[in-house]
């Protein structure tokens, strides 16, 4: 519990509302909500309950908001919006976004 | 700083740029509102402002939901989690968002169970992880979170997690929206409609306002192109005195908006008759609040709220500068008794609030303007 216990503030933009791009690496086979998914170099869990209409499958790009695949999105765009946080200095805010509370198991790898 | 050069077409932007220049009548003040946060903080970052031309004023939205919650609401989710028994988890925006008696983090600091966590879906585990304890998530956002938040609720029934709930703070974006347009005070050309919040409901919801309010809306993406791209768009309409619902973020935002989300918050989901906002008073139909079937999962059910109300200080003019009325820096305190560190109104405390984004990014002069002109 000590990741949880030593409060961090997480800096620069708001948190909920930071739209970060990831890839879907892999359904859950027990579970269609739950995808590992490759977001800034690293691997966490997300859950697709909200694009059931149109469920991504593994190569796909994905905006994600508190941990939730909000909308699919073209690889390009994906990149685009990289940038773009990247540009609003957000970059660290994602991260830490995905890095969560240790409350994930997250594989981290190389940044590609 | 990282300015124009590294943006994705730098010579795109300059010509959309001189396109703003071309389209806006030097005789004529343009007032354009955008309504997301997520944009004002884009705006001061990019340094847009000076790209435009004077007579292109920004007017900051009520977009950004740190921002627009009344301290009581605060007050009211901390007084649960004053029983030991309770951990208060709320993502970290909130944590430094001033109380009567403290913000989230004093009170840790003073013996509270305070936790921050990045999904909601974080403060289920951790009620699986503490089963002894009660694990209250305080929700917060527009319809950007609140289907995150709906799911979750489904879960935590699904699971029967019984030591879970959730203090729902959800606001809807439209209601505010018609609140500034009815504002008497409010005179506005058009909007820049929000992105994200978008992705959900689509574009519809809008419709009334570009059909019986006659203001141009476009929907946005966060780039400074987009940006540039959806002001061109809206002086293209002004230009032509036409007032119509434009998507300028199409690659992310369907017209229809996210069904899924929007069947998961109807079923979750009712709308109070009326909520406080702050800076703009009471709003009806403007809120969330959790449906009866789950009434076990609604903190403001299962706890005892006192339902505080706390009136800001009669100095900070928040109100006036969430309408747009007033700059920043033209309120009493800016600068002085409320600055980013020592926040006296909400405007301050979240990055996406307009005082703290003109704080923190007004006095640099961005690159832009050199490499533009």
């Amino acid at each position: 519990m000590s990741a949880a216990d030593e409060i961090e503030i997480p800096t620069g933009a708001c948190h909920m509302c930071l739209a970060i791009p990831g890839k879907v690496i892999e359904v859950a086979a027990d579970d269609p909500t739950s995808a590992l998914v490759d977001v800034v170099g690293m691997r966490r869990r997300v859950n697709l309950g909200l694009l059931e209409d149109d469920r991504p499958v593994p190569g796909d790009w994905v905006l994600i908001h508190v941990g939730f695949a909000m909308s699919k999105i073209s690889e390009a765009d994906a990149l685009d919006q990289m940038r773009t946080l990247e540009i609003l200095g957000e970059c660290e805010a994602a991260v830490q976004e995905v890095r969560g509370l240790g409350l994930e198991e997250i594989e981290e790898k190389q940044a590609p | 700083m990282k300015y124009v050069d590294e943006f994705r077409d730098p010579e795109l932007i300059t010509k959309a740029a001189e396109e703003v220049r071309r389209l806006a009548d030097p005789n004529r003040h343009y007032r354009l509102m955008e309504v997301c946060g997520g944009h004002t903080h884009a705006i001061y970052r990019f340094g847009l402002k000076d790209v435009l031309p004077a007579n292109i004023e920004l007017i900051h939205g009520p977009g950004c939901p740190v921002c627009v919650l009344p301290m009581g609401r605060i007050d009211d989710a901390l007084s649960i989690a004053t029983d030991s028994n309770v951990i208060f988890a709320a993502f970290g925006d909130m944590m430094r968002v001033p109380g009567t008696h403290g913000s989230p983090l004093e009170h840790k600091a003073r013996g509270m169970d305070v936790r921050i966590v990045y999904s909601p879906t974080d403060a289920i585990k951790l009620a699986k992880m503490n089963p002894q304890k009660h694990v209250m998530f305080f929700a917060i956002g527009f319809e950007t979170t609140a289907p995150s938040t709906a799911l979750t609720l489904q879960r935590a029934k699904a699971e029967g997690l019984h030591n879970f709930s959730v203090f729902c703070n959800h606001v809807t974006i439209i209601p505010a929206i018609r609140a500034i347009l009815d504002s008497p005070d409010m005179r506005l050309d058009g909007f820049i409609g929000p992105g994200h919040v978008s992705t959900v409901i689509g574009c519809r919801p809008y419709e009334w306002i570009a059909r019986n309010e006659r203001k141009p809306i476009v929907v946005c993406g966060f780039e400074p192109l987009d940006l540039l791209q959806s002001i061109v768009m809206l002086l293209t309409q002004l230009k032509k005195g036409e007032a119509e619902v434009e998507n300028q973020y199409k690659r992310v935002v369907p017209w229809e908006g996210n069904r899924a989300a929007l069947r998961a918050m109807a079923e979750i989901f009712e709308l109070r008759p009326y909520f406080e906002w702050r800076g703009l008073g009471f709003i009806s139909q403007s809120a969330l609040r959790i449906r009866e079937p789950y009434a076990e999962w609604d903190a403001e059910q299962r706890f005892n709220v006192p339902g505080i109300r706390v009136t800001d200080p009669k100095a900070a003019q928040c109100g006036e500068v969430l309408k747009g009325v007033l700059k920043p820096a033209q309120c009493k305190l800016f600068g002085r008794e409320c600055t980013p560190e020592n926040p006296v109104g909400a405007l301050m405390v979240s990055s996406e609030g307009s005082c703290a984004a003109y704080y923190n990014y007004e006095h640099r002069k961005a690159a832009l303007v050199t490499s533009l002109s």
